[in-house]
């Protein structure tokens, strides 16, 4: 998501790039260039031109700091605001005595029944939750709740014989406490947020139930009217928290800003996926350095550190430094950017800036040519894969036919594998000259947001 | 014969229901444009900014906006706008241009071809079972025999909704266990057309987000497999597009049209607040005609677009 943002703002900050003082007119250009981009991604016109008249003030009236220069200063105004907007990290909160009850709102096809289901999975760690839909409305929704309790294996309250939403609702807690369940989610009907009925009916189930929170499923491709649906939600109900759902496709994602501003409520989760595990936290300096350019850094390295064996990592930090890299490191690599999931996601979260600029971003990353080139390599002697200088002609054709390809498939590959051991030689060289002042002032950041996250996690 | 995209559709009664529905939302444009022509005539550039922002605050997107400021900035350089109708007129104009210059289209099916076979298309979330049950009385109410087609074997109780629509309109209902290979539901169902002897068949599809290009093949068997079938099949191929989705749906609409073949649009929950301005970048660079609105749950909430009434109801 925000993707085409992101690239927005680099140009937008190229042109800044090179200016020794900031002045007003430049500034005006850059952020008439930032209005695009927001409006392009989504974030409402009204809190978009409210969110630059105060990156304005902000620009011009800010001392001078020598340390930055104008785009870098610009750039960390613009961040500290989207930051501002979006709100702190924030956990889920359970009730003091449980056992606590989570109301799940929002429009008619969020996600709500979907993210009930992913939200009763990611409780199972360490609770046990019982599910309720209180849709009496809609045609087969408390036969989806139940099936999408089953399939992720948590206890799923029928509410037979009754067609109220209270009713039901309370006969959930009844349950709750008869079956040591100490997190009740009650899925609620879709519904518009000018339908003054069903919303009272809300306020009715939040009275009735004084649920610990009251989560708004927000859909990430949602437009300018997030800010009215949102909006009405809050004042009729006083959100908690949001959770964005279907951030796994393209969209953008500037209504998590609208409904920041609007709301003042912390998103929680994000969906990324139909499968039931799909559900991650949200971090707010994540979505902020994938505006600004930075990539979604963070949780590229969560997902490293999860799939990447450290010695092995270690050693290949140690190899690269000393050109060593061969091609059986080559091989090991792939294999683990395989596990780190889909490529596509991966490649997405890079950085557009340094060794990453020119990659390409909407390019469909083919999963079956990856196992294809782990063919080619494992088709290798141990000896070539040490030294690729081996591999001759005669070399090449047996590689080829053992592993089921061809001498271009072959040829391509090992030319790959040169390109990727110059960059990398380029990249210590560079390092080592202190030419990447700019790229370890972001690791830098990017340090420094962590320890925040780790600190606001403890 | 079976006039799904008919413009003959006189009776006030939709023309209200639709104008309701849209006059909700129209208020806010509507304000906002009225505030441009109250104060001073000229065009100034405060004037074309809260222009600029009505259609902003619509999903029209950047570079619509953009461009149709662009034409009333010219049409004023010519003439200097008297009243506050001048400008407004001439937008309205723009949009129905565009919105009109779009015929309703089917894969040049004629229409009296038996069994007509229609898919509904889409993201997750967008309405498209609630579109087919809404669908399916309309055409029972013309006089045709339908079937629906449980295409989406994926989402948890999704055939269970479908079958809940087929009862209440008294249509046929083909279905198969969840899991199973949708395209082979669709053969199900078109094997059985003919015994059943109905006049349409509607097949659903599981919501797939357009990214997935995996999703988007599975998608693309189910329309060989429908041709392999009934030659021509399907004959219209309906995207269902949710009136708050943002610019995104520029994207969508490009993606299954590209994929699916997508035939016409039906623009879902303009009954509330949001105005679908999205349709109009998609109608213009697209080329697709918005086939139908619906505004509401019921069984009725679905009526034919139609361009005057959808421009009018945002100016007047």
């Amino acid at each position: 998501m925000f993707e085409n943002l992101t690239e927005k703002f680099q140009r937008v900050f190229k042109n800044l790039r090179g200016q020794g003082k900031l002045t007003e007119e430049h500034l005006d250009a850059a952020l008439g260039g930032i209005r695009e981009a927001l409006l392009d991604g989504d974030v409402n016109v009204d809190v978009a031109d409210e969110l630059l008249a105060r990156i304005r003030a902000k620009a011009l009236g800010s001392e001078v700091l020598l340390q930055l220069s104008p785009d870098q200063q610009v750039l960390k105004i613009v961040r500290d605001e989207l930051l501002e907007l979006l709100g702190k990290h924030a956990k889920p909160v359970f009730a003091a005595r449980p056992p606590s009850v989570w109301l799940i709102v929002g429009l008619q096809g969020s996600g709500k029944t979907t993210t009930t289901g992913k939200l009763g999975k990611w409780l199972t760690q360490g609770h046990r939750p019982l599910v309720v839909s209180t849709d009496v409305y809609r045609p087969a929704a408390r036969e989806q709740l139940a099936q999408v309790a089953k399939a992720v294996g948590v206890s799923c309250w029928p509410g037979a014989g009754t067609d109220k939403p209270l009713e039901i609702a309370k006969g959930a807690i009844r349950e709750a406490k008869l079956s040591a369940s100490d997190v009740i989610l009650v899925d609620t009907a879709g519904r518009l947020h000018i339908d003054d009925e069903l919303m009272a009916e809300l306020g009715n189930l939040k009275r009735e139930l004084q649920p610990s929170e009251i989560l708004f499923i927000a859909d990430a491709m949602v437009g300018q009217d997030a800010v009215h649906s949102a909006g009405d939600f809050h004042r009729r109900l006083g959100l908690t928290g949001v959770i964005l759902t279907k951030l796994d496709g393209d969209a953008r994602g500037g209504a998590a800003l609208s409904i920041g501003r609007v709301t003042g409520a912390p998103v929680k989760f994000v969906g990324v996926g139909e499968k039931y595990d799909a559900l991650e936290a949200f971090y707010p300096e994540r979505i902020v350095s994938r505006v600004l350019g930075m990539g979604d850094m963070l949780t590229l390295i969560e997902r490293a550190e999860q799939a990447i064996d450290q010695k092995k990592a270690a050693e290949l930090e140690r190899k690269l430094r000393h050109s060593e890299f061969t091609l059986a490191d080559f091989g090991d690599q792939l294999k683990q950017v395989r596990k780190m999931g889909p490529l596509e996601q991966v490649l997405g979260m890079l950085p557009k800036v340094g060794p990453f600029a020119n990659l390409p971003r909407d390019a469909q990353v083919d999963e079956s040519r990856l196992k294809h080139v782990e063919a080619i390599i494992n088709s290798m002697t141990a000896a070539e894969r040490e030294d690729h200088d081996l591999i001759d002609g005669k070399r090449r054709k047996r590689i080829a036919r053992g592993s089921g390809t061809s001498v271009q498939e072959v040829n391509q590959v090992l030319k790959q594998y040169m390109q990727m051991r110059k960059m990398m030689k380029q990249y210590g060289a560079l390092a080592a000259q202190g030419r990447l002042r700019g790229l370890n002032k972001v690791r830098g950041a990017l340090q420094q947001m962590r320890q925040g996250e780790e600190a606001t996690e403890e | 014969m079976i006039t799904l995209f008919g413009n003959n559709e006189p009776p006030p009664s939709l023309l209200e229901r639709l104008k309701k529905s849209v006059g909700k939302t129209r208020s806010e444009i509507a304000a906002r444009v009225e505030g441009i022509f109250a104060g001073d005539r000229r065009l100034d550039a405060e004037q074309l900014r809260r222009l600029e922002n009505a259609l902003l605050a619509a999903d029209v997107g950047v570079r619509t906006t953009k461009e149709m400021l662009e034409v009333v900035r010219q049409a004023a350089d010519q003439e200097p706008l008297h009243d506050t109708g001048h400008l407004r007129a001439a937008l309205k104009r723009q949009l129905l241009g565009i919105l009109s210059a779009v015929p309703a289209k089917s894969n040049g099916a004629s229409a009296d071809v038996r069994p007509r076979v229609i898919f509904v298309v889409g993201v997750n979330g967008t309405g498209k079972t609630t579109t087919i049950g809404k669908l399916a009385h309309r055409l029972h109410e013309g006089g045709s025999t339908v079937m629906l087609c449980a295409g989406d074997t994926f989402r948890a109780a999704a055939i269970e909704q479908l079958a809940v629509w087929a009862g209440r309109t008294g249509s046929e209902l083909i279905k198969q266990k969840p899991g199973a290979d949708p395209a082979a539901v669709v053969y199900d169902g078109l094997a059985a057309a003919p015994a059943r002897d109905v006049d349409v068949v509607i097949v659903d599809t599981a919501g797939r987000l357009h990214t997935k290009s995996n999703l988007m093949q599975e998608l693309e068997k189910m329309k060989r497999t429908a041709a392999k079938l009934v030659p021509g099949a399907p004959h219209d191929v309906l995207l269902v597009l949710d009136a708050t989705t943002g610019q995104n749906g520029l994207s969508q609409a490009r993606e299954f049209t590209a994929t699916a073949g997508v035939t016409g649009i039906v623009l879902t929950k303009l009954d509330g607040t949001a105005r679908g301005g999205i349709v109009i970048p998609i109608v213009r660079e697209l080329g697709l005609p918005v086939s139908f609105v619906g505004t509401g749950e019921t069984v009725d909430d679905l009526v034919p677009f139609d361009a005057q009434t959808f421009v009018n109801s945002l100016f007047d």
